[in-house]
């Protein structure tokens, strides 16, 4: 049987902030339909993105209900992507790096996001195929 | 043969660093590597043929692919007849394939 192929991601950005991260989750998104392994390291201000207290809204600007926006949440996004990789049965993994996790008080994150240091990066950029650097400005 | 892909993510107009990264995909390519240009974001501002981004022609010339993603086109009401000559709308599966064959990324 062919191992999996699989791709390494770092992510930079905070949530909310750059068209980036919305391009980053695509990227993955598309690794795993593909059938790669994905493993992802959330750097600096990234560790934000699986926090579970961020709370979608209503838009009282538009006149929209909490439901007719629609307001996407990070979170969710990262849980889908766990989702996903469970369904096309290729691995998955998501390390916030610790310290990045402290200065932020970024602790309550979804079921499945390890806590680790930038020692793993190195350790995912050596155990798959290829990595990419999503860097912040 | 070495291949490379740069994906760009910045506006031509508002970044002085999009026609560096055109430089080097064209030095790359000239030593004999397979060098893929990738826009995202407003990136694809570059592509359209009315922009007429003369560091985008020179990478036609010098056999840099260059693919702009076809979501990043649509948001912005880019259609593909739109584009220069030498630029293709693409998927990011075509990105994900590249990846996956080893191409050495940047992202900028």
């Amino acid at each position: 049987m062919t191992p999996t192929k699989s791709l390494t991601f770092l992510l930079m950005d905070a949530p909310y902030e750059q068209a980036r991260t919305a391009t980053a989750f695509r990227v993955i998104d598309a690794a795993l339909r593909s059938g790669f392994g994905v493993r992802v390291f959330a750097y600096e201000g990234a560790v934000s993105l699986p926090v579970t207290q961020q709370k979608p809204h209503a838009n009282a600007i538009h006149g929209r209900s909490l439901e007719e926006e629609a307001h996407p949440t990070p979170h969710v996004w990262v849980s889908s992507l766990m989702q996903l990789a469970s369904e096309r049965g290729v691995p998955f993994d998501w390390v916030n790096c610790g310290l990045c996790v402290d200065e932020r008080g970024a602790t309550e994150v979804v079921a499945g996001v390890r806590r680790g240091s930038p020692g793993d990066f190195w350790k995912m950029a050596s155990e798959t195929d290829n990595t990419l650097v999503i860097p912040t400005r | 043969m070495p291949s490379y892909l740069l994906i760009e993510s910045r506006d031509p107009f508002e970044s002085r660093g999009f026609g560096q990264r055109c430089e080097l995909a064209a030095a790359l390519a000239t030593d004999g590597a397979a060098v893929t240009l990738f826009l995202v974001e407003n990136g694809v501002l570059a592509a359209r043929s009315a922009a007429a981004v003369r560091e985008l022609d020179r990478l036609g010339r010098s056999g840099v692919s260059v693919l702009a993603d076809e979501f990043a086109l649509r948001e912005r009401g880019i259609a593909v007849a739109e584009l220069a000559g030498h630029v293709k709308a693409a998927r990011l599966d075509e990105l994900v394939k590249q990846l996956g064959t080893g191409a050495k990324a940047i992202w900028n």
